[in-house]
């Protein structure tokens, strides 16, 4: 088969079975091969834990598009249309039970609300941290960081603040730092918004646009694994930490 | 006014008139591209040299089509005096007039709402007979119309869409007959390469892609996987008319990523195969990835090649293999002649003397995944390799990139994916692609332009000293010496087609469809 380009995008619907029907498994190998198949076809993006990433958390005991087993099984067998969720097209309609009762059991946590004061860590964004002259927030910020409006739906509290600890432990998918040499003019340093083999487009730090065709360029230097967001491990004492993690956590809108 | 702009096109279709000889002797008219490769022997090759090495960067558009729907658009147009024939998303076939760009006329087939595909409505184009245009439709129909109007001659259902058989091949005419490959390679459907009549649409033979039980080869199947082991052949073959011999490729066997249940080698999948055109007989075969676990179709147009190595002439087919091992064969006896990887892999030690892969342990896909290069797309892919007579050279579009294979479940269901597993992205190093020039007798690299990322679209070469291709979503041309960057084209939308060149009142044009609309460009 040819695929590759369009393997994503086959959207493929199975058979789908009455919802009344769907009964997921509960046996333990069955639990064992719904976590391999969790960890070739999803964690990915949804984190090896379900912690989210470029997916949204699924170790919540509330999936909002899934809310009962049917639909779990629906949105793992048909993906979900106008996201990057694709189909799950490889897999038998058995192994396609198996992963959904897995991802079933990873909600089994308890619902309890991330520790600290939302009111306070929101003002700690603003202010001490300065994180909004580099993050947007509902449309309202800079653009050099991800968006973080939906930062709660994404990311669990332990990786949000890592991190804020550690930026560069864990960059988000697709983010590199350039700096890039005219043969004429100063050079940019931003972050990457495109490449091909005969162009680049970079925003730089100031938020100005940038595409260069490649043959007028000295240079292009990668900063791969760096981020231009401070560690904010000195900056703010353990309990404002949590206050901000608590704030970010709250972040649960759906772009 | 009026009156003239209708007589125009109307005078032009009246002189559609393409004999099979027309096609057989195809380099003696290149201001035409009358078939999928432009001739017979895949080479892509043009002589038209009005566009050349001194003048490329003066390359402008000419005009636009742009497609009616917005799905991947992978035509080769073929063009006849005049008249460009296109497939088009989901499911279209347009004559468009090569002076304006305008529409002739367009035939619809409608596509039922269950056609099930591995990888989106996408179609190659079109075979071009005589006053016919046929195209194998999506749902595994092959159609014959009228050239000058669009209208419906015969229709022959091929297979059923509902057991997973499609199509999306363009069809080569040979002689009086129309062949055609078909799709479903995901689906466990059993392979197969048609014949029909022209004239009538009556089946004249088919050629099995996996010998049925008794025949010879039935027995490097398991059990009955033989008849949902797939080895489809979705890519236009080529043909020789000195020796009448017909070179197609198969594709991967089924389960895609789940061998254990097909134990054996699995002919004839990921195969060459060398038939005679009259009967479906035949001549002789070449498995290039026997037991192939990682879904390396071998469906890639093969290129004929007269080469001379060591100082003697020899009659070759070559083909840079989704595998990563470039090939090139005696085409008379499908004898293996050289090869050798011509992108990183890591699956195999090499070919032994008869070009057989030597498999490396610990390569098959898992359960927890086997990290693999090259990944699922392969070293190259469906689109178009080039032969260049000129330099000598072979040229490929190439992908250097990982994949993370797993094994699943394999359940056939009639109609339903047949996989057994799976590839993920490998994330551990960025993938690149490269137009890589290879000596045609040993696939030895004897130079290489390197592009940004993976490209997934095919190449051409020209008499004018030039390689045509493209990456991501540019159209470039680069020196076919040296590949040295010439002349570069933003499209907008990623590239993943064959380009072609034909003449126009006296003029060199150049076309590539990317993105949802069809480019042709021109001289300034």
């Amino acid at each position: 088969m040819r695929k590759a380009a369009f393997l994503l995008l086959a959207g493929v619907v199975f058979g789908a079975d009455e919802p009344a029907k769907i009964k997921l498994p509960t046996r333990r190998d069955d639990l064992a091969r719904g976590e391999k198949l969790f960890g070739a076809y999803c964690a990915l993006c949804h984190g090896t834990k379900g912690g989210g990433g470029r997916g949204p958390i699924l170790a919540t005991p509330k999936l909002k598009r899934a809310p009962d087993d049917a639909a779990l099984v629906k949105v793992v067998e048909d993906g979900i249309q106008g996201t990057e969720m694709p189909g799950a097209w490889h897999m038998t309609p058995r192994e396609i039970r198996q992963v959904s009762a897995f991802v079933r059991g990873l909600g089994r946590v308890p619902d309890k609300p991330v520790p600290g004061d939302i009111a306070r860590g929101s003002q700690l964004y603003q202010a001490k941290g300065g994180c909004a002259a580099c993050h947007t927030v509902q449309g309202k910020g800079g653009l050099m960081g991800p968006d973080l409006t939906s930062a709660g739906l994404r990311r669990s509290a332990a990786f949000l603040r890592e991190a804020i600890l550690n930026p560069e432990a864990e960059l988000p998918d697709r983010f590199l730092q350039v700096r890039v040499v005219p043969h004429q003019g100063s050079p940019i340093t931003g972050i990457r918004l495109g490449e091909d083999s005969f162009t680049i487009q970079v925003r730089d730090f100031s938020d100005n646009l940038h595409s260069f065709w490649k043959r007028d360029l000295k240079d292009i230097h990668k900063d791969h694994g760096r981020s231009p967001m401070p560690a904010y491990k000195d900056k703010f004492s353990d309990a404002e930490l949590t206050d901000l993690v608590a704030y970010l956590a709250s972040l649960r809108e759906e772009k | 006014m009026r009156f003239i702009l209708v007589l125009i096109p109307a005078l032009v279709l009246a002189q559609i008139h393409v004999p099979y000889q027309r096609i057989r002797d195809a380099h003696k008219e290149p201001g035409n591209w009358l078939t999928y490769s432009g001739n017979y022997t895949g080479q892509r090759y043009s002589l038209l040299d009005q566009i050349h090495t001194g003048n490329v960067g003066r390359l402008r558009v000419a005009w636009v089509h742009q497609a009616d729907e917005l799905d991947a658009f992978e035509t080769s147009p073929v063009v006849v005096d005049g008249v460009m024939f296109i497939t088009e998303p989901p499911n279209l076939v347009k004559a468009l007039s090569t002076r304006t760009g305008r529409t002739l006329w367009t035939y619809r087939k409608d596509i039922p709402k269950d056609l099930r595909l591995c990888c989106g409505k996408v179609n190659r184009g079109v075979a071009v007979l005589d006053d016919a245009v046929y195209y194998a439709s999506l749902d595994a129909h092959l159609i014959a119309l009228d050239a000058r109007s669009g209208r419906l001659r015969w229709e022959v259902t091929m297979a059923d869409y509902k057991t997973g058989h499609s199509s999306t091949g363009a069809p080569l005419a040979v002689k009086d007959k129309i062949i055609t490959g078909m799709a479903g390679g995901e689906f466990g459907v059993r392979g197969f390469i048609d014949a029909y009549d022209a004239k009538t649409g009556k089946q004249a033979w088919r050629f099995w892609t996996i010998p049925a039980a008794g025949e010879p080869g039935n027995d490097t199947w398991q059990g009955n996987s033989w008849k949902t082991g797939s080895a489809t052949t979705w890519v236009t073959g080529v043909y020789d008319p000195e020796s009448n011999t017909l070179y197609w490729g198969t594709g991967n066997p089924g389960p895609d990523w789940n061998g254990d249940v097909r134990k054996g080698d699995n002919l004839y999948s990921d195969t060459l195969l060398a038939l005679d055109p009259d009967t479906g007989q035949k001549k002789w075969h070449f498995q290039y990835t026997p037991h192939d676990e990682h879904d390396w179709d071998s469906t890639q147009t093969p290129i004929l090649i007269d080469a001379v190595l060591q100082g003697q002439p020899r009659k070759i087919v070559a083909l840079a293999n989704r595998n990563g091992f470039y090939y090139a064969l005696d085409r008379q006896t499908g004898r293996f002649v050289g090869g050798r990887p011509y992108i990183k892999q890591t699956w195999s030690s090499g070919l032994d003397e008869a070009g057989r892969p030597m498999r490396l342990p610990n390569t098959a896909p898992s359960v927890e995944g086997t990290l693999v290069w090259p990944s699922l797309g392969g070293g190259s892919n469906w689109y178009s390799s080039t032969y260049s007579p000129q330099t000598s050279l072979y040229y490929v579009n190439v992908k250097e990139k990982a994949g993370v294979y797993h094994k699943g479940e394999a359940e056939y269901k009639a109609g339903a994916f047949f996989n057994g597993g799976g590839q993920q992205e490998y994330k551990g190093e960025e993938g690149y692609g490269a137009v890589r020039a290879l000596e045609p007798g040993s696939g030895a690299l004897r130079w290489e332009h390197r592009l940004h990322s993976p490209s997934h679209a095919g190449l051409m070469s020209t008499a004018g000293g030039l390689v045509f291709g493209s990456n991501g979503s540019s159209f470039f041309a680069i020196d076919a010496k040296d590949g040295k960057p010439l002349w570069d084209f933003q499209a907008g939308g990623g590239i993943i087609a064959n380009p072609i060149t034909y003449m126009s009142e006296g003029k060199q044009y150049v076309v590539i469809a990317g993105g949802h609309a069809l480019f042709v460009f021109g001289l300034d």
